[in-house]
Formats: structure tokens, C-alpha cells, sequence
């Protein structure tokens, strides 16, 4: 009951951030927002009992990345946008395509949920078990490769952007 | 156990932590006044009460009677949220920090912790198996609040020291994070308690089996970054008063400085905790006399180990001089950060080899 409430309570704040995220003018209050939405999801997760995720949400995209953002915005001092007329179409045609494809996600998940094999809110939680233990045996034993492969691309990234910006030194 | 008594306990621990944490902040400047003028060769404060024991107080009724000043051309909203954000992380990170065993009142057993529940059966009684990691995740939360108070003041003293405490504190949180880890591996859980439950006992020789004996360079990485992260002398470039008046909270004054002021006090004490917990065996010590004062003492060896480091913190801020910003960043990435990840090889290549001690 109370994961029910919870639930209900921190989805709604993750959508209306969401939104504000879109709608504000300011680049600090969208990305003020967006922590907002890392944070309801961090609380989410942990309502499903994966607490280990959600404090690897809250370290690494509200605590670190989203820093970086406002960091940027911060030192660029960008200020607000400007709002421009848009196109006559995307007025239109936006509210109802946002409207329509909303509708197809919710009935093609509703039709089909019962393959999908739900989890209750809150069911993981009660077994009591670590879950910690669990996600480090399936990413070093299980899945080791694929890990690895992922770091390598992912340092393979981090040194092309250092490549990129790294200043040319004068010939 | 019922929801009744639960909320009671709760309700209970929850006063008593916040009366004891915010007196214990408001004590920490008055020894840290007295002890710098102590190592400046003058007295400190003296007038208010004896010692000066009355000062706290004192800076209190005067930071709530001031007038609560919000600049022209602040950005109001942030200008506001800011120094609330800080403190409410610094206050939140205290609520998983054990400082205790259970104890049992009226048959009701309790956690001396403010979250957590304490169940039959389980390993560690009433804990939370990612203490460390939420404590870590709310104090990288809690860099917003410096973030957004130096850019919503509008004022280029505030912005330049914004600046630099977010990128301190997001270098330093590497080397602080990485330094753990030796730890981590040695005890083998996130779990507070059951890091604090792995120190238990001695050594021979009576040594006892603290972490900060295996891991001795993980403690000295983290202490270092552990300053940084708090802004402390030598490394509180962000509120460098000789170039930057006050820093990130220039434009701030009254309650609202009087937050920033005490968030800043209140991290030292979470980053005392955490070096307590995790490499001095926290609430472990010698205990003796009738069961009274057995059951005391335990909370009375964890804070008098976090009273040790606050000194040392004190000490070290009359001593050292401030470090230039240049070599603040050299010496988190090149220095700190390549030792930390050392030990943690050399740490995981020895528990690989002989397994857990």
C-alpha cells in the first residue's frame, strides 16, 4: 500500500519535471529539472527493491554528470532563450502526435503485459537479500566480456574527446 | 515491532541526533575560535559566559535577528533554494551514520541510528545495506548548493568561487570515493554496521583490528580529499578571502550565511564520521564498569574519535597555509587520484591471493 502511494507520488514528480524541463526558458532551471527527474527515478528504483542501482543513479547522473551540466552553464553564462515563433505545423500537429503516441506505448503495453511477467512494487524488497552481491557476480562472472568490452569503448570515447580538445600545440 | 512504537522511536532518535549534531556544529566554531587563538598566541572568545562557553549562542540570536537581505538582480528563486539545498544534504547524510549497537528500552529494541529497522535474524540489525553509498550520493547532491548559490548572486566574487568549489569537489570526489574502496574490499559490504562489526576485536599485541592499520595510504587519500570536499584550509580555495572576498557566499548574510556556515560544519562531522566508521573501528573500545555505563560507552568512543578529528581539523587549519590553484588540481589528479587507484590494486591483488583476513 504504502509502495503503491510512493510510487504514485515520486512518478508524478519525475513526469512534472519532465515537463518543466521542457517548458522552462532558463538553461540552469531545465537543468535543475532534469536532476529533479534523476532523482525521482533513484527513488523508483529503489521502491523496486534495486537500491544498489539507485544509488549509482544519484552518484553518477544527479551527483556527477548533472554537475558537469550546470558547471558548463554556469561558465558559458548562458542566459535565457529567446523564444522564436516555430513553425506553424509543429503547434499543430505536436499536441495530438505527443497525444497519439502516449496512446499507442500505453495500449500496446496493456495488451501485452500479461508476456511481459510484471513485478510488483515493492516485492524485491521484502525478500531482504542484497543485491549488491547479485549485479557484481553477473558483471564480473557472467557477463564479463561484454563489461569489458563496454569499458574499452568507453575509454576509446574518453580519449577521442581528449584527442579533440586537447589544444594544438604550434608548429 | 508496531508502526506506534516505531514512530516514537523514530521521532525520539531523530530530536536527539539534531539537538546533539546542531549543538555539537555550534560548539565546533567556538573550539575552533578558541583553539586558532590559542595557536595565534591571543585568547579567542572570553567575554560571553566563561570561556566565552556563551559565544554560539550569542552568533545565533544575532544571525536570526539580522535582517534577511536578498540583493537586487539575484536570481531569487535559486538565490533562496541554495543555501537551503546545502544544509538540508548536510543534515540528511547524518541519518544513515550508525553510532552504535542496539539497545533495548522498555523490551523495544532499537537501532542507535536514525534509519533502519531492526529485524530478527538479520546479520546487522536495523541497517541499511548501502550506507556509505547514500551518504556519498547525498554529499555529491549537496555540490549544487555552492553550485547555485555563487551563480545566482550575480556577482563575480561569488561566480569565480562557485566556479572552483564545483570543480574541487567534483575532482576531489574521485580520490575520495577511490580511497574507500580498500576498505570496501577488505570488509566486503556497503553496509556501515557491518564494516564497523569486521573491526571488532584485536590483533596480537593488543593492536586493534582497525582498517587504518591495512590501509593506512586509502586514510591519508581520503583525509586529503576528505579537506578538499569540505573546503577546508589548505584547500578552501573557493573561499579564498584574500581574492575572493568571501567567495561562493559573498552576497549572502544573516540565516541564510548562518546555513552555509553550518553545513560546512556539519560535512566536517559527516566526513569525521565516515573516517571513524571505516578506519577507526567506530564505536569500538575498551568498555568496563556496570552495564549502565557498558552500553554508554560506546557512543562515548565515537564521539570522542570524531572530537579527534574536528581537532585536527582545527590544528591543521591554524598551521598550513592556503595551496594555489594550480597545484590544488595537480595534486588531486596526479598525486591523489594515481595512489588511490594504487592501493586498491595492491589491496585486491593481496584479499585475491590470501582471501579475507
Amino acid at each position: 500500500m504504502l509502495h503503491q502511494v510512493l510510487f504514485i507520488v515520486f512518478g508524478a514528480i519525475c513526469v512534472a519535471g519532465a515537463i518543466n524541463l521542457v517548458a522552462q526558458r532558463h538553461p540552469i532551471n531545465s537543468a535543475l529539472s532534469l536532476v529533479v527527474v534523476m532523482g525521482s527515478l533513484a527513488l523508483i528504483y529503489l521502491l523496486l527493491g534495486a537500491e544498489f542501482v539507485a544509488a549509482v543513479q544519484v552518484i553518477v547522473y544527479a551527483g556527477a554528470i548533472m554537475v558537469l551540466f550546470v558547471f558548463v552553464i554556469m561558465l558559458l553564462n548562458a542566459g535565457a532563450e529567446e523564444r522564436t515563433q516555430g513553425s506553424r505545423i509543429a503547434v499543430l500537429i505536436g499536441g495530438p502526435g505527443v497525444a497519439v503516441l502516449t496512446g499507442v506505448i500505453v495500449w500496446t503495453v496493456m495488451r501485452n503485459s500479461q508476456q511481459f511477467g510484471g513485478v510488483l512494487i515493492g516485492s524485491m524488497v521484502e525478500q531482504g537479500q542484497d543485491n549488491t552481491h547479485g549485479i557484481a557476480n553477473l558483471l564480473f562472472k557472467d557477463f564479463l566480456l561484454p563489461f569489458e568490452v563496454t569499458s574499452v569503448l568507453i575509454l576509446i570515447a574518453i580519449m577521442g574527446a581528449v584527442v579533440l580538445a586537447a589544444r594544438k600545440e604550434s608548429v | 515491532m508496531d508502526t506506534q512504537t516505531f514512530l516514537i522511536a523514530a521521532i525520539i532518535k531523530i530530536a536527539l541526533v539534531a539537538f546533539l549534531l546542531l549543538t555539537g556544529v555550534a560548539y565546533t566554531t567556538w573550539l575552533e575560535r578558541k583553539i586558532i587563538g590559542r595557536i595565534q598566541n591571543r585568547w579567542g572568545p572570553t567575554r560571553v559566559g566563561p570561556f566565552g562557553l556563551l559565544q554560539p549562542l550569542a552568533d545565533g540570536i544575532k544571525f536570526i535577528l539580522k535582517e534577511d537581505m536578498v540583493p537586487d538582480n539575484v536570481h531569487k528563486g535559486l538565490y533562496i533554494l541554495a543555501p537551503m539545498l546545502a544544509l538540508s544534504m548536510a543534515l540528511i547524510s547524518i541519518a544513515v551514520i550508525p553510532f552504535g549497537e542496539t539497545i533495548t528500552v522498555n523490551g523495544t529494541q532499537t537501532a542507535l541510528q536514525i534509519t533502519g529497522v531492526p529485524q530478527p535474524g538479520q546479520p546487522h540489525p536495523g541497517d541499511i545495506n548501502i550506507g556509505l553509498l547514500i551518504i556519498l550520493g547525498v554529499t555529491s547532491i549537496g555540490v549544487y548548493g555552492i553550485a547555485l548559490a555563487g551563480w545566482s548572486s550575480n556577482s563575480k566574487y561569488a561566480l569565480l568561487g562557485s566556479l572552483r568549489a564545483s570543480a574541487q569537489m567534483i575532482s576531489y570526489e574521485l580520490a575520495l570515493g577511490l580511497s574507500l574502496v580498500g576498505v570496501l574490499i577488505l570488509a566486503g559490504s556497503f553496509s556501515l554496521r557491518a564494516i564497523v562489526d569486521s573491526q571488532a576485536g584485536a590483533w596480537f599485541w593488543h593492536i586493534p583490528r582497525w582498517y587504518i592499520f591495512p590501509q593506512l595510504i586509502a586514510f591519508f587519500v581520503y583525509l586529503m580529499a576528505a579537506y578538499a570536499e569540505t573546503n577546508r584550509i589548505p584547500f578552501d580555495l573557493p573561499e579564498a578571502e584574500t581574492e575572493l572576498v568571501a567567495g561562493y557566499h559573498t552576497e549572502y548574510s544573516a540565516m541564510k550565511f548562518a546555513m552555509f556556515f553550518m553545513a560546512e560544519y556539519l560535512n566536517m562531522i559527516t566526513v569525521s564520521c565516515i573516517a571513524t566508521l571505516l578506519f577507526f573501528g567506530g564505536w569500538h573500545g575498551p568498555l568496563f564498569g556496570p552495564p549502565l555505563l557498558q552500553s554508554l560507552l560506546p557512543v562515548f568512543w565515537f564521539a570522542a574519535k570524531i572530537f579527534v578529528f574536528m581537532f585536527v581539523y582545527i590544528w591543521i587549519r591554524g598551521t598550513l597555509p592556503r595551496f594555489r590553484y594550480d597545484q590544488l588540481m595537480a595534486f588531486g589528479w596526479k598525486f591523489l587520484l594515481p595512489l588511490a587507484i594504487a592501493n586498491i590494486i595492491v589491496t585486491s591483488f593481496i584479499v585475491a591471493v590470501w582471501g579475507h583476513s
